[in-house]
C-alpha cells in the first residue's frame, strides 16, 4: 500500500432499490492533494461522497483511510476518522454565532458553564487561518453564503480533519468569493490537508486541482493529472457513451415560418435576458446543469413564478400572464420535474388527479358531473394506454411511468397549444420512456409546441430537434444543426466553455 | 379491466370510515340502553340533538379547515365574540336582525383576516388562529366587562324560535344544523369549487401547478369557517337568552375530535361532512351516556381526550399504510445524487 495515499476507495458498489448508483468504483486521494471529482448529473458522485461521509453504507467494497480499512456508519464516524464534509446546502444553525457553530457539541466549559471567552478566542484563531474578516461572534444568518461556507470549513478543520469534501462549493458564490475560496483551499493544501472537490466547472478544476477522477453512469472512467490534460479530455471522458436507436425519428417538417412561442428578454432574479422561439412541429430541448435555471425559466414564462421583465408571445399574440391559470387558459402547460412532491395528489384517486387542472370541463355550472369526469378520464387512459386497475384507485398505486402518463393526460385534457415537460422521463423505466418520447413526437407533429427540459443528455439529444443550453441563468448557446447536437457540445456550453 | 362498482357495495361500505363510526355509535347506544333503559327517551335524545347542533357547526368548520391542510382554533372565540356583539348591539337598541347582519360581517372579516395571514403572509394556521382565538374572546370580554349580558325581554319571539322552537318535536336548532350540514356535505362532494379544497390539502404544490388559485381557496375556507362560528354564536344567544363571553370555551378541541373521528385527515386532503357529523354525534352520545350512567362529570374530558387520541392514532396508522411516508421515514429520507 502506498503510504502517501490518504483515502482509497476500492471496488465500491451501492445498490438502491431499483438502481445501481455505483458499480465497482475506485478513487485514490493522496495526502495534501486537491482532487476533483467530475461527472454528469446522476454519475454517482454524490452517492460516493455520501458513502465516504458516512451517510450511506456501501453494498460492496472497501474504504481505506491512511492505510487502515474504515467503515463509517454515521457522519460522526467519518468526522472522528478525519473526514470533513461541506455539503452544497450548508447545514449551520443560522441563529447561533459562528463560534458556537464551529464548536457545536464541544463548547469549551468551566464547570457547568460555557467558557465564552475561550470559545471566541479559539474560534477567531481558526477563522484567522483562513483570512476571515468577520468576528466569530457574528450570528451566522448575518453572514454571506461564502462566509457561512468558511464557517463550515473552519468547523471541519478544527475537528482535525485530514480530508475535506467540498460538494459543488462554488455553486452559490460570486467570482470574487470563489477566488477567496480557492485561497482557502490552497491554504489547506499547504497544511497537508487533502481536498476532494466536486465540480462541473472546468475553469475551477484547472485553477486549483491536481488530479481529476471522472465518473459516468455510476462507473469509474478514469483518473488524470490535471496538468497533463485539457478540458476537452475531461469532457470527453464525462460523456463518451453510445447512443442507441431508442428515440423516435426527428421531425421532417418544421415550419420555421410559424412561431408558436416567442420569448423576449425574459428576466427574473434567477435568470436574465432569456430569448428564444418555438416553431410549429418541433421539439425544443433545454439542457444544462442542475440549478442552471432551466426549470425557473419555464415556470416564469407560464406565470407560475414572478417575472421581472420580458415578453412572451403566443401564436403572434403578446401575452401578459398574471398567474398560471391565465397561461393554462391560453393553452400553455408545465409538467413538473418533481412528480411526487409537485405533480401528484398522492392520496387521491387517479380520476381526481387527472381532472385537477380542468374541473370546468367536467362540471355543469358549479356541479361536478361524475359521468363527464369518468368519460374524460377514460378517454385519456385509453389514448395514452395507461395501465390501471380502475380510475378510482389511488394514484400512488401506479408505477412512475403510468403516473407520468396520468399527468400528461391531465394536461392533454385542456387542449394544450404548448406543453413544457420538465425531466419528462425521470424515474421511469425504459419502456415507458420511449412511449412518452413517441407521444411527444406525435404531439409535435400534430402542431402542439413541445419543450422538454432534461438533465439526461441522451434524452435531450435523442428527442429534440433543436437544443438550447442554459448556464447559470443565461442562455449559453443554441444548437440547431443535428450534427452540432452532441453531448460534448452541450457539456461544453453547460459548463461555461465556448464552442 | 375495471372492477364493477356495485358488485362489492358491501365491502366498499364497510371500508368507509363513516360506516365504522356509525356502527360504533349503534353499539354504544345499544350497550348504554341495556345498562340504563332510560337512555333512549325523547327528552334525552332532544338534549343530545341540541348539544350536537352548536358543536356540530364548529365541527363542520374544522372539517373544512383540516381537509385544507390547516386548522382553525378560533371557532369558539369567534362564536363568543359574535354572540356578545349581537347581544350588546341589541341591548343598545339596534334591531336584532340588523345586529345579526353586523355580526356576520364581523365574522366575515375575521375569516378574511385568518385566511389572509395564512395564505398571503404565509403564517402557520395554528399560530394565526391561536392568536385569533384569544383576540376574539378578548373582544367578548371587553364588550361585557367579564359578566354575561342578560337579554331577557329584548329578544323577539321570532328570533328565539330559531334556537328554542321545534317543528314536529324536532328542535329548530337541530334542523338548522342539519340543513347546514347537508348543504356542506353536498357542496363538498359535488361542487367543483369545493373539490379544490381537497387538492390544496392533499398537495399544495401540485395544486398550484394545476393552476388552482391556492390563496383564494384558503381564504374562502377560513371565511366559511368564521361564518359557521358566527352562526353558532348567534344561535347560542337565542338559545340561552344570555350573551356570555365564556360561550363555547374549548369548542375547538371537541370539533377537532369530531372531524378526526369522522375520518378527516390531519395531514389534509381527506375528510367528509357525513363522517364529521357522525363524529360529533358519537362524542355527544358518549357524553350523555356518562351522565346517564352516573359517571362523574369530571370524566367527560378524560374520555373525550382518549377518544381523540385513539382516532388520531387510527388516522396515522391507516395513512401510513396508504403509502404516505411516516414521520420516521421523513426524518431519515436522504436524497441521492
Amino acid at each position: 500500500m502506498n503510504s502517501k495515499l490518504l483515502l482509497e476507495v476500492k471496488n465500491v458498489t451501492k445498490q438502491f432499490p431499483g438502481t445501481k448508483a455505483l458499480d465497482c468504483v475506485q478513487l485514490q486521494v493522496a495526502k495534501g492533494e486537491v482532487h476533483a471529482l467530475c461527472g454528469e448529473n446522476g454519475a454517482g458522485k454524490s452517492t460516493l461522497m455520501n458513502i465516504i461521509g458516512g451517510l450511506f453504507l456501501p453494498t460492496k467494497g472497501q474504504l481505506f483511510f491512511e492505510g487502515k480499512e474504515i467503515k463509517p456508519k454515521s457522519p460522526r464516524d467519518s468526522q472522528n476518522i478525519g473526514i470533513g464534509f461541506v455539503h452544497q446546502e450548508l447545514s449551520l444553525c443560522t441563529h447561533l454565532t459562528a463560534a458556537e457553530n464551529i464548536y457545536m457539541g464541544r463548547l469549551p466549559h468551566k464547570g457547568d458553564l460555557i467558557d465564552f471567552k475561550k470559545l471566541y478566542e479559539d474560534a477567531d484563531e481558526v477563522l484567522a487561518r483562513f483570512g476571515a474578516n468577520f468576528s466569530s461572534k457574528a450570528v451566522v444568518s448575518d453572514l454571506t453564503v461564502s462566509e457561512q461556507q468558511l464557517v463550515e470549513i473552519a468547523k471541519s478543520v478544527s475537528l482535525n480533519c485530514k480530508l475535506l469534501i467540498l460538494d459543488e462549493p462554488t455553486s452559490s458564490l460570486t467570482d470574487k468569493e470563489t477566488k477567496k475560496l480557492f485561497e482557502v483551499v490552497r491554504g489547506l493544501k499547504k497544511d497537508n490537508i487533502s481536498v476532494l472537490f466536486i465540480s462541473h466547472r472546468m475553469p475551477e478544476i484547472f485553477a486549483i486541482c491536481d488530479k481529476v477522477s471522472v465518473f459516468k453512469d455510476g462507473r469509474y472512467v478514469t483518473c488524470m493529472n490535471v496538468a497533463d490534460v485539457t478540458s476537452d479530455d475531461i469532457i470527453r471522458a464525462m460523456v463518451g457513451r453510445e447512443l442507441g436507436c431508442l428515440y423516435p425519428p426527428k421531425s421532417s417538417n418544421i415550419d420555421r415560418k410559424t412561431e408558436i412561442l416567442r420569448v423576449e428578454n425574459l428576466s427574473s432574479n434567477i435568470f436574465s435576458n432569456v430569448s428564444f422561439r418555438l416553431y410549429k412541429g418541433e421539439i425544443l430541448g433545454f439542457a444544462g446543469l442542475v440549478g442552471a435555471g432551466r426549470s425557473e425559466i419555464m415556470r416564469a414564462l407560464c406565470g407560475i413564478d414572478p417575472v421581472l421583465s420580458g415578453d412572451v408571445w403566443l401564436n403572434g399574440e403578446k401575452q401578459n400572464f398574471k398567474n398560471y391559470r391565465n397561461a393554462v387558459d391560453k393553452g400553455i402547460c408545465y409538467l413538473t420535474e418533481d412528480r411526487k412532491t409537485q405533480g401528484l395528489f398522492l392520496d387521491m384517486t387517479i380520476k381526481s388527479n387527472m381532472t385537477s387542472a380542468n374541473l370546468k370541463a367536467v362540471s355543469k355550472g358549479m356541479w361536478l358531473q361524475e359521468k363527464m369526469e369518468e368519460s374524460l378520464v377514460e378517454t385519456y387512459v385509453d389514448q395514452l394506454s395507461i395501465k390501471i386497475a380502475g380510475i378510482e384507485y389511488p394514484i400512488s398505486s401506479l408505477s412512475g411511468g403510468n403516473q407520468q402518463k396520468c399527468l400528461l393526460g391531465r394536461w392533454l385534457s385542456i387542449g394544450p397549444k404548448i406543453i413544457i415537460m420538465d425531466e419528462p422521463t425521470r424515474g421511469i423505466d425504459v419502456g415507458a420512456k420511449s412511449e412518452i418520447h413517441n407521444l411527444l413526437r406525435k404531439l409535435a407533429e400534430e402542431g402542439v409546441g413541445v419543450i422538454i427540459v432534461s438533465s439526461e443528455l441522451p434524452e435531450v439529444i435523442g428527442v429534440s430537434d433543436r437544443v438550447i443550453v442554459v448556464h447559470e441563468g443565461k442562455l449559453a448557446g443554441e444548437l440547431t444543426e443535428s450534427t452540432m447536437i452532441t453531448e460534448e457540445n452541450i457539456m461544453r456550453l453547460a459548463s461555461g466553455e465556448k464552442l | 379491466m375495471r372492477k364493477d362498482k356495485k358488485s362489492n357495495l358491501i365491502t366498499r361500505l364497510l371500508a368507509q370510515r363513516e360506516m365504522s363510526v356509525f356502527l360504533i355509535i349503534v353499539a354504544a347506544v345499544i350497550i348504554v340502553q341495556i345498562i340504563q333503559p332510560k337512555f333512549l327517551n325523547p327528552n334525552n335524545l332532544r338534549s343530545i340533538a341540541l348539544s350536537v347542533s352548536i358543536d356540530g357547526l364548529f365541527s363542520i368548520g374544522l372539517c373544512l379547515a383540516l381537509i385544507l391542510g390547516g386548522i382553525e382554533l378560533s371557532v369558539g372565540g369567534v362564536a363568543a365574540m359574535t354572540c356578545v356583539l349581537t347581544g350588546y348591539l341589541t341591548l343598545s337598541g339596534v334591531n336584532i336582525w340588523l345586529a345579526c347582519i353586523i355580526s356576520f360581517v364581523a365574522g366575515l372579516f375575521i375569516g378574511l383576516f385568518n385566511g389572509f395571514m395564512v395564505s398571503k403572509v404565509g403564517l402557520p394556521p395554528f399560530i394565526v388562529t391561536l392568536g385569533m382565538m384569544n383576540l376574539s374572546r378578548g373582544v367578548a370580554y371587553i364588550l361585557t366587562e367579564g359578566s354575561p349580558l342578560s337579554l331577557s325581554g329584548y329578544l323577539p319571539d321570532s328570533f328565539r324560535f330559531l334556537a328554542t322552537g321545534s317543528i314536529g318535536g324536532v328542535p329548530m336548532l337541530f334542523l338548522i344544523f342539519i340543513i347546514v350540514a347537508v348543504i356542506a356535505h353536498v357542496l363538498l362532494k359535488k361542487s367543483n369549487v369545493c373539490r379544490n379544497i381537497f387538492y390544496v390539502g392533499s398537495n399544495e404544490n401540485a395544486a398550484k401547478l394545476s393552476a388552482i388559485n391556492v390563496d383564494k381557496v384558503k381564504i374562502s375556507v377560513y371565511i366559511t369557517v368564521a361564518l359557521l362560528s358566527t352562526l353558532a354564536g348567534i344561535l347560542s344567544l337565542g338559545r340561552f337568552n344570555v350573551a356570555t363571553p365564556e360561550l363555547s370555551v374549548g369548542a375547538e378541541t371537541t370539533a377537532i375530535s369530531a372531524a378526526v373521528i369522522g375520518g378527516t385527515s390531519f395531514t389534509g386532503g381527506v375528510g367528509s361532512i357525513l363522517g364529521t357529523f357522525l363524529g360529533i354525534v358519537l362524542l355527544k352520545v358518549v357524553n350523555s351516556a356518562l351522565v346517564m350512567l352516573n359517571v362523574s362529570v369530571y370524566w367527560q374530558d378524560f374520555v373525550q381526550g382518549a377518544i381523540l387520541v385513539l382516532a388520531v392514532t387510527m388516522d396515522y396508522v391507516t395513512h401510513r399504510k396508504n403509502g404516505k411516508p411516516s414521520v420516521i421515514q421523513r426524518l431519515f429520507c436522504i436524497r441521492k445524487g
